[in-house]
């Protein structure tokens, strides 16, 4: 299932069914963003995100992606 | 009519000229070399594409390309080269891509004898890549036969979506014959079947009711499909095992349930016969002239000649099987088709082969004291 | 769901990927389509050949004209489409041993025509969907199911290889500096000839477990830190050099290109030339 986390004017949408929980996303975050949960990437501090779409860009599975649904 | 002297190489390249061809892959190879030669200088005069690839595995794949981007499509070789080509081969069949592969036929295995005869590819032919399959080969045995059966060659795999296999003698891939080029209304070309759907109702690899094959789309022509050597589903995409069975049993059956269609033979002599030859290509020609000289010494002796030779005819062979005391298969091979004639006439009639390895044609007379042997023996 | 990128280029229906968790495959697969996107090129006309391997199941996943063909063979196939239809855009996507082991000839003779084709080698060092066998691009003393002692070949430098055999596009990038990928791959398309992009990434499952390199996120971090631009590069002693490697566009140059040629001689008959 796919969830969009949004703040303000950002949001940024998961598809959980794709995620294989490789963890690069989160890795490669510059605001550190993004956390694990049970192998499934979530958005936990949205405020903090600059839109730089770095997770997008390296996301494996085109699991993450700015924006919404 | 035109009336032209034709080398059998050379008529090939015509008739596949009027079958339509537009491109044309290969790699030099003895003895099929003209027909690459040929295709080079026509090709471009008529908006054709030729291409001389790095290898016969390349030429293969190449011809296939062509021909899912619409074009049809050949590629000429000789065994070494037809080994090669076995694979993409059978990629070919599993995707159904319509092409015609021309093998004419030298001294094997290995290099061999390049320059010389033989009719060691039967078997081959019909099982040269793996897997389970079903293939259409074609055999001719005149310059004149060449160019028709190039043209049904192209037919064929074009209305069955597959390749076709066309097997050359060198001695007529090399010969020159008197052949008169028939008038267009005295040929028939077929071509595949284009999707009249919309792109986003196509489906690459759904038979629809009543036909024999999936409609077939060019690349390129709007309709946005993907083609796999994998077992797939009727949308073309990789589909596991679930779907092996069945499409793995409309690609042979497309083929075996319609012999009717597919099989053509020439029957010689046959009516009051009691001892048969089997033969193709240039064996049927020295049969012909050997029939025709027992025939003067009161032998009754026919020919049943299989221009299809895979799938075979193998409603007429049984029948002959009860017709006649004695066949005998001639080949230049070790007994390669006498295996399946065996298989299927050995039941009813004594079935024996003829052949050699050594490169030369069998000539009438060898033929004549064999059938004459099974007489006094 | 989807982005919007993965709605309009992609089959969605047939996501998630076979790719292992981590695998460089789809951040590459994505800068292909990024690069398609920024080219604004039709659909239609774009036809992506693989042959066989991890890399090759690509096409597949992406909505254009696709053919998934026989092992090392991909090149052969889209010489046969290109040739038949050149307003196509070809791109052949392919593995380091499908593109220079299995496939290494047509390699070469498709950079020697400079038809117009743009290669995307996925190079992860390993035959990932075999399980693990070292490659021609495995470095030499890596190991390898096939190589428990260590590799002892020596490997491709398969840009050095290409721009040897005559491709007239010639790049380098990684799985890690994805935006720099997809602008490699654009100008590749770009180009009138024989392109040839060089996408590092990484087999976590594999190569990286095999030569313990730890996690997918440690080995895109390696490919990070080993990757130098080529200006760079040449600043670098041979010490400095040692486990690193060079990325950037190497070669660019114009030259006549192998369909339009044959289009040319075409056109000569119309004219009545001979």
């Amino acid at each position: 299932m796919a969830t969009t986390t949004t703040v303000g004017l950002k949001s940024h949408t998961v598809e959980d069914k794709w995620c294989k929980g490789c963890g690069i996303c989160v890795a490669f975050c510059p605001k550190n963003v993004l956390e694990l949960e049970n192998e499934i990437v979530v958005v936990k501090r949205l405020e903090d995100c600059i839109q730089c779409g770095q997770c997008e860009l390296r996301c494996p599975d085109f699991a993450i992606w700015l924006g919404g649904k | 009519m035109t009336i032209k002297l034709m080398q059998g190489n050379e008529a090939c390249v015509e008739g596949a000229l009027r079958a339509g061809m537009k491109f044309y892959a290969g790699y030099p190879i003895t003895p099929s070399t003209e027909i690459a030669e040929i295709s080079a200088v026509e090709l471009p005069k008529i908006g054709g594409k030729f291409i001389q690839m790095e290898d016969e595995i390349s030429s293969m794949g190449a011809t296939i390309g062509a021909s899912l981007t619409g074009l049809k499509s050949m590629t000429a070789t000789s065994g070494p080269g037809f080994s090669l080509k076995q694979e993409n081969l059978g990629y070919g069949i599993i995707s159904e891509v319509p092409c015609v592969v021309v093998n004419v036929q030298r001294g094997g295995p290995s290099t061999g004898l390049p320059t010389s005869p033989a009719q060691g590819d039967i078997m081959q032919s019909k099982w040269g890549t793996h897997g389970d399959h079903s293939i259409i080969v074609l055999y001719p045995n005149s310059v004149r036969e060449i160019y028709d059966i190039t043209i049904r060659s192209f037919n064929l795999s074009e209305k069955y979506r597959t390749p076709v296999i066309l097997l050359l003698d060198e001695v007529i891939g090399h010969m020159r014959e008197r052949i008169e080029i028939p008038k267009d209304a005295e040929i028939e070309i077929i071509d595949r079947k284009k999707p009249t759907c919309s792109p986003e109702e196509y489906k690459a690899y759904e038979v629809k009711e009543g036909e024999i094959v999936p409609d077939m789309a060019a690349f390129g022509s709007g309709y946005r499909y993907h083609v796999t050597g994998l077992v797939h589903s009727e949308t073309g995409f990789p589909a596991g095992a679930t779907k092996a069975e069945g499409l793995m049993r409309r690609l042979i059956d497309k083929i075996e349930d319609n012999t009717e269609d597919i099989c053509t033979f020439e029957e010689y002599m046959l009516d009051d016969a009691d001892t048969a030859i089997v033969a193709f290509g240039c064996t049927s020609r020295s049969a012909k002239s050997a029939i025709k000289s027992l025939r003067k010494d009161g032998y009754k002796v026919g020919m049943f000649r299989p221009i299809t030779i895979w799938p075979s005819p193998e409603k007429q062979l049984e029948k002959l099987s009860k017709e006649v005391k004695r066949i005998l298969v001639v080949e230049m091979n070790d007994g390669q088709y006498y295996l399946e004639v065996d298989r299927i006439a050995g039941k009813n009639t004594k079935v024996e082969k003829y052949g050699r390895l050594n490169g030369e044609i069998i000539p009438p007379d060898e033929i004549i004291s064999v059938v004459k042997e099974g007489y006094n023996g | 769901m989807a982005s919007t990128l993965v709605k309009k280029y992609f089959r969605e229906d047939t996501l998630p990927h076979i790719w292992c968790p981590g695998c460089g495959n789809g951040i590459v697969t994505r800068a292909i389509v990024k690069a398609i996107d920024s080219l604004g090129l039709d659909k239609d006309d774009v036809c992506i050949v693989s042959g066989i391997g991890c890399s090759s199941r690509a096409p597949g996943y992406l909505d254009f004209n696709t053919l998934h063909t026989t092992h090392g063979r991909a090149l052969a196939f889209a010489t046969g489409v290109k040739m038949a239809n050149p307003k196509l855009n070809v791109i052949v996507v392919t593995g380091d041993g499908d593109s220079s082991a299995i496939g290494g000839n047509h390699l070469i003779h498709a950079c020697r025509r400079n038809i117009d084709i743009t290669t995307i080698v996925f190079n992860n060092n390993i035959y990932g969907m075999t399980g693990g066998q070292y490659s021609p691009t495995t470095p030499t003393g890596d190991k390898g199911t096939t190589a428990p002692y260590g590799n002892l070949d020596a490997n491709f430098d398969l840009c050095e290889l290409t721009k040897g055999a005559g491709a007239s596009y010639i790049a380098r990038g990684t799985a890690y500096a994805a935006k720099q990928l997809e602008k490699y791959i654009a100008d590749g398309i770009k180009n009138k000839g024989f392109s040839f992009i060089e996408a590092i990434t990484a087999c976590p499952t594999y190569y990286g477990r095999k030569n313990k390199k730890g996690s997918a996120v440690d080995m895109l971090q390696t490919v990070k830190e080993s990757a130098v631009m080529d200006k760079a590069w040449d600043k670098l002693t041979e010490e400095q050099k040692e486990g690193k490697f060079k990325i950037g566009k190497f070669h660019d140059v114009k030259k006549p290109e192998y369909t339009e040629q044959y289009g040319k001689l075409i056109e000569s008959f119309n004219k009545g030339e001979d």
